[in-house]
């Protein structure tokens, strides 16, 4: 029975870590600005406890939540226990609860506020002192994108960017800028202040067991990657569908859109992952050097042709679930004449030697009819059909589909014969759940990533060039819809599949798969 | 949770399997949302008088449960097969739910030799087999080695620490073994391996003085296995240490430019395993590691004399789940484990 590698070589040096599941993570003192808001609510504070449940924080641990909300360290362990007792994946355990609980302290301020900084330092000296050594620090920024500069300098103002004898690293939310030149200031603010190895920016998505699962689907199975290529595979759709409108969110979602929401980060990411070159290694540089020769293949569209490879859209009033909804323009914080987009679809080429000529189309949307977000890898179709005279109707190309979300899982559809006399084809599919071939519990991404960043492995972050080149993508198609002020925005009844207008990105007699 | 039975006497291999075939079949066509789990067989031998309790451990293995167990009941002067076999499903959840198989076959002793030809046909074939003979018959597992993948076993319990490690040893060579004294362990190793990874402490491994460990009365081969692992992996060498009455184990470990002193020490705790564990170094520094509730309280003092006291967060598991953690664990591979099997096993005293 052969061995199987394990944990990577220690780079420490460390002779006790071959062999352990959970790799160390140095002590640590965790600052979270933004710490009452929504995302720490449902994501960060429960992420923390399951992490603490798992025995997976470092063996010193010490939260500081930074907001803007005037309270004090109970009220906000209070509301910490709320959140973990609400939303944890884990049922608590009372006594670890407690102890998590226990070690929180709350700095109450505004963002530009110099005295916050002032007493962030002061309360991680006093940490630092307890330990009798300095405690790695991570700062996680979940707050408004605006104040991603504002921390980033000020922390920097207060020295509180460098220590002497700890590692010191930077945790940014998306989205990280609101078009490219945004981009590239923050990147040139933030860099300003931390180097790119401090710089921890989150995509979720890459935190997703899925989407990890891609690159070990691709490139540990000899059976793939011989058709990942232009000389097999059709085409490619990339779908992020939402079957619920903006909520609450009017406020960010007016400014935003559907681009600058899923398609600029997520969907990008998924398309970079799955078609980029096998990485030597497993390794941040080498993995994102791989996405960022992806995105660098993709040629923006000109003005000219946004339209012709792009489309919008809003949904209007419609029927979910047997609900009816109102349109987005209804929506409470819409403006009645908005021309923010709830659907976005695009057709994009990866120009290099593998993809030439194959088209990769993402489709994202809210109020649709089905949530759900997955990768279709669709193939040609089999150059001669020797069984047609037999009345073989059904043979459909092969589809490879990875679903993010809500099964993960592996679909391939293959041609079958139908019992009988005679020889008739019909598609099946073959189909591997994780729920069917795995039994540990997938942790949340936010857990994965939170632990990653305090470790400095940036391997699941996206580096400052891919931020940028990913903007690069979706930037003249913003401009173009911004300076188009006249034209009608294609509208979709909630419920729907989408606007009709998206069929016209499809050529060659393709159609979108059904949702 | 629902389930499907089918039973019969006086039955064979064949009759199960087309059983379970048409129940998997029966519960699909009822509800298509349905799929059989497809990650691993279980075969359990235990004796007959005790496989309700063994059913009940194996109940509470919750998402752990293996996708079809075959449980080996053995019975004194019975000659006949004896088999129900149960399939049952998770309610669907977005539309979905995985169903698992259950088997239990009463046999007599005489079935033990040829178990392979009465259990190989109820297998799911192309997944692992993990083997599980808590009750010792020693010939049933020798009957089913060679289909089986991984084994179960537990060093900690009534066998003495040497003769439970031989008998790892002797596994190891047909088949991996998850070893449920090894996994006790698995924290602690974990927050050692933690607390010398800062890059100032790192070089104190070099320089370990002492090693002091408490553990449960029937965790000795916990304790030795702990103490193996660090053996192992930093080249301590020795003799087998000597009984400390019935108080523990002592000894000496030689590394390479001194010697670590090693004691085992029985500690009243209910839960089976290790109960703390002391690190000193020749500069004066210790660390100790203690159970506690919530986590573990880490006490460490420093050459000058002075101590800091802290928790380290981490809920246990409990004794009730260390079975689901070495069904998990059949499915990944650690490669340190025979290291510090050969090495506990040195530490054995004669």
């Amino acid at each position: 029975m052969s061995a199987t590698p394990v944990a990577a070589a220690p780079e420490s040096g460390n002779p006790l870590v071959e062999g352990l599941e959970r790799l160390p993570v140095r002590p640590t003192s965790l600052v979270v600005f933004g710490a009452t808001g929504d995302l720490a609510h449902r994501k960060l504070l429960p992420a923390l406890y399951n992490l603490a449940h798992d025995g997976a924080l470092p063996e010193r641990f010490e939260l500081i939540a930074v907001a803007r909300r005037d309270q004090g360290h109970d009220d906000f362990r209070a509301v910490a226990r709320e959140s973990i007792e609400r939303f944890s994946r884990r049922v608590p355990d009372p006594a670890t609860l407690e102890g998590l609980l226990n070690d929180m302290r709350y700095v109450q301020g505004t963002f530009d506020d110099d005295r916050v900084y002032t007493e962030l330092e002061r309360t991680l000296g006093e940490f630092d002192e307890q330990a009798g050594y300095q405690l790695n620090r991570t700062f996680y920024l979940s707050t408004s994108p605006e104040f991603f500069p504002v921390i980033a300098g000020k922390l920097g103002a207060a020295g509180l960017n460098r220590a002497a004898t700890a590692e010191v690293r930077i945790v940014i939310e998306k989205p990280f800028g609101y078009d490219l030149a945004s981009a590239r200031q923050l990147n040139c603010e933030v860099l300003g202040v931390f180097d790119e190895s401090q710089v921890f920016r989150i995509d979720h998505y890459l935190g997703k067991e899925t989407v990890q699962n891609l690159m070990a689907l691709r490139f540990a199975n000899a059976l793939f990657e011989p058709v990942w290529n232009r000389n097999y595979i059709d085409q490619i759709q990339i779908t992020a569908a939402e079957d619920i409108g903006i909520g609450g969110r009017a406020g960010y979602y007016e400014r935003a859109g559907a681009l600058r929401d899923l398609v600029q980060n997520h969907m990008l990411q998924l398309l970079a992952l799955l078609a980029m070159e096998p990485p030597t290694a497993f390794e941040a540089n080498r993995l994102r050097d791989e996405k960022l020769k992806v995105l660098e293949a993709i040629v923006p569209p000109t003005t000219d042709h946004v339209s012709a490879m792009t489309v919008r859209a809003q949904y209007g009033p419609g029927v979910v679930g047997g609900v009816a909804v109102p349109g987005y323009r209804e929506e409470p914080g819409v403006a009645s004449n908005s021309r923010t987009e709830t659907f976005a679809a695009l057709r994009l080429e990866v120009s290099n030697w593998r993809w030439a000529g194959v088209p990769f189309y993402l489709r994202t949307g809210k109020q649709l009819a089905r949530k759900v977000t997955e990768i279709a890898v669709i193939l040609k179709p089999v150059p001669h059909i020797a069984l047609q005279s037999s009345g073989s109707v059904g043979i459909q190309a092969n589809q490879i589909v990875l679903t993010v979300q809500p099964d993960e899982g592996v679909s391939v559809s293959l041609g079958a014969k139908i019992p009988g006399a005679r020889m008739r084809i019909r598609p099946v599919n073959m189909e591997y759940r994780y729920g069917t071939a795995f039994m540990s519990e997938s942790p949340e991404a936010y857990e994965r990533l939170i632990l990653d960043a305090m470790r400095g492995d940036a391997t699941l972050f996206t580096r400052n060039d891919e931020i940028e080149a990913l903007w690069g993508i979706i930037d003249p198609i913003l401009s173009a819809w911004q300076h188009d002020t006249t034209s009608t925005i294609p509208q979709y009844a909630a419920g729907s599949s989408g606007p009709s207008e998206a069929n016209g990105l499809l050529d060659g007699g393709r159609k979108w798969r059904r949702l | 949770m629902s389930e499907d039975i089918w039973s019969e006497r006086d039955t064979n291999p064949d009759a199960i399997e087309a059983a379970l075939r048409v129940l998997l079949h029966q519960r699909h066509a009822a509800n298509e949302a349905l799929a059989p789990a497809r990650v691993l067989n279980l075969v359990v031998v235990v004796d007959r008088e005790w496989k309700g309790e063994i059913a009940n451990r194996l109940e509470r293995v919750g998402r752990y449960q293996a996708s079809r167990t075959v449980l080996c009941a053995v019975e004194a002067d019975r000659r006949t097969l004896d088999a129900i076999a149960t399939v049952s499903n998770s309610e669907p959840v977005n539309g979905f739910g995985v169903m698992h198989e259950q088997v239990e076959i009463d046999m007599g002793p005489e079935h033990l030799s040829v178990l392979r030809t009465i259990v190989d046909p109820v297998l799911v074939s192309e997944i692992p087999t993990l083997l599980w003979s808590p009750h010792g018959h020693d010939e049933a597992v020798e009957a089913l080695l060679p289909i089986t993948d991984v084994m179960l076993v537990d060093s900690d319990g009534l066998l003495e620490p040497a003769e439970a490690f031989g008998r790892a040893r002797e596994l190891l060579e047909h088949a991996y073994v998850v070893d449920l004294a090894w996994l006790r362990t698995t924290p602690w190793r974990e927050r050692l391996a933690a607390s010398f990874d800062l890059p100032a402490r790192l070089p104190a491994l070099e320089r370990i003085a002492g090693l002091a460990i408490r553990h449960q009365a029937i965790s000795t081969a916990s304790g030795l296995l702990l103490v193996g692992w660090l053996s192992s992996r930093l080249h301590w060498e020795g003799e087998p240490l000597q009984r400390l009455n019935r108080a523990g184990l002592r000894g000496a470990r030689r590394r390479s430019s001194g010697e670590v002193a090693i004691g085992l020490h029985r500690t009243n705790q209910e839960a089976p395993g290790l109960g703390g564990v002391t690190v000193t170094c020749v500069n004066g520094f210790a660390l100790s590691l203690d159970r506690a509730s919530g986590g573990l309280c880490a006490q460490e003092r420093s050459p000058d004399g002075h101590t800091l006291t802290w928790k380290i967060l981490g809920a246990s598991r409990g004794e009730g789940g260390i079975l689901g953690e070495g069904v998990r664990q059949a499915l990944l591979r650690d490669p340190t484990y025979g290291p510090a099997l050969d090495a506990a096993r040195g530490l054995c005293p004669a």
